[in-house]
């Protein structure tokens, strides 16, 4: 494990260059993960039954879980976008798994997590327009339009913040890693650092997908009501 | 002053440092969430579900000046831009 993001190779497209980071390898790795087990998933669900059993009613209990969570943070009339944000979670919660296995997590690269809070910050503004039309724009200018530059630097923060958090939350637990795995010799390398990854990685890792979600879904009703 | 180069260094570590020390306010202000949540859990445990998530979001809003403070003291640590800046002046 290392601190830094090495760059793996360098790609040339016409005077372009584009940098192959480790990040957006091991991104590519966790998006295969996720494509095959759903094409698995798919593939077994072929004969659907009314009545669910077995592997199926796993699946449906998943999914009608994250549902019944979104609908009571977003209220009624958002179900277009609540797969959205169920792969959102799916993927921020396997890539902060993804460094139990002393890989670099794809969510300790702050391009990642601007990358999905950028996705979540351009949703809520195109629900805000979609659900309230010309009166959106008029809540930039509460309650005075000498507000405006305040209101406006407000809704600027709200990405900048939401990606920080989840990017400085798993790259503190990769320092901390870092440095127990650089600091002690090698036979207490073995077994202990189990229960560091456990705290860092799952516990963390859970929380802020969580947390991650759930602001992004109460962010958008915020902007739609 | 002998040497910039370890000025500079010396003084980004005790930003660091500094930029730290947000850390005592920040958990001050999250010690105090989780106290009040459980207060509330205690006089209603019926509502437990919505006060725990409440207070997860609650949580998440108040560490956010002390993530930044982290990010800050990386910052300086490891992708100081002073150092750059002093080099380029000393040639």
């Amino acid at each position: 494990m290392n601190l830094e993001i090495d760059n793996l190779w360098v790609i040339n497209i016409a005077g372009v260059e584009i940098w192959i980071t480790e990040t957006i390898y091991n991104t590519w790795i966790i998006m295969l993960i996720l494509i095959v087990l759903a094409v698995i998933i798919r593939f077994k669900l072929k004969n659907f039954k009314i009545v669910p059993k077995g592997f199926q009613s796993l699946i449906e209990g998943a999914m009608e879980t994250f549902d019944n969570f979104a609908d009571n943070t977003l209220g009624e009339g958002f179900s277009d976008i609540v797969p959205w944000f169920f792969m959102v979670f799916v993927f921020i919660l396997s890539s902060c798994l993804f460094s139990v296995f002393g890989l670099r997590a794809p969510t300790a690269d702050w391009a990642t997590t601007f990358a999905l809070a950028l996705a979540s910050f351009v949703i809520m503004i195109f629900m805000g327009f979609k659900h309230q039309k010309g009166k959106y724009l008029k809540t930039f200018f509460e309650p005075n339009f000498i507000f405006f530059p305040l209101n406006l630097i407000g809704e600027l923060a709200k990405p900048v913040s939401l990606s920080f958090r989840l990017f400085g939350n798993m790259l503190s637990g990769t320092i901390i890693l870092t440095l127990y795995y650089a600091l002690t010799p090698l036979f207490v390398q073995i077994g202990i650092p189990a229960l560091l990854h456990t705290f860092f990685d799952v516990i963390f890792g859970a929380l802020q997908t969580y947390i991650f979600v759930i602001i992004s879904l109460m962010y958008i009703r915020g902007a739609a009501e | 002053m002998q040497d910039p180069l370890a000025f500079v260094i010396g003084i980004a570590h005790i930003a660091a440092a500094l930029a730290l020390l947000n850390g005592v306010t920040t958990t001050f202000g999250q010690a105090k969430i989780a106290a009040q949540a459980i207060e509330s859990i205690g006089r209603q445990p019926e509502a437990a579900d919505s006060i725990r998530s409440t207070m997860f979001v609650g949580l998440a809003m108040a560490e956010t000046s002390g993530i930044y403070g982290l990010l800050i003291a990386i910052v300086m640590l490891f992708a100081n831009p002073l150092v750059d800046i002093l080099l380029n002046y000393l040639g």
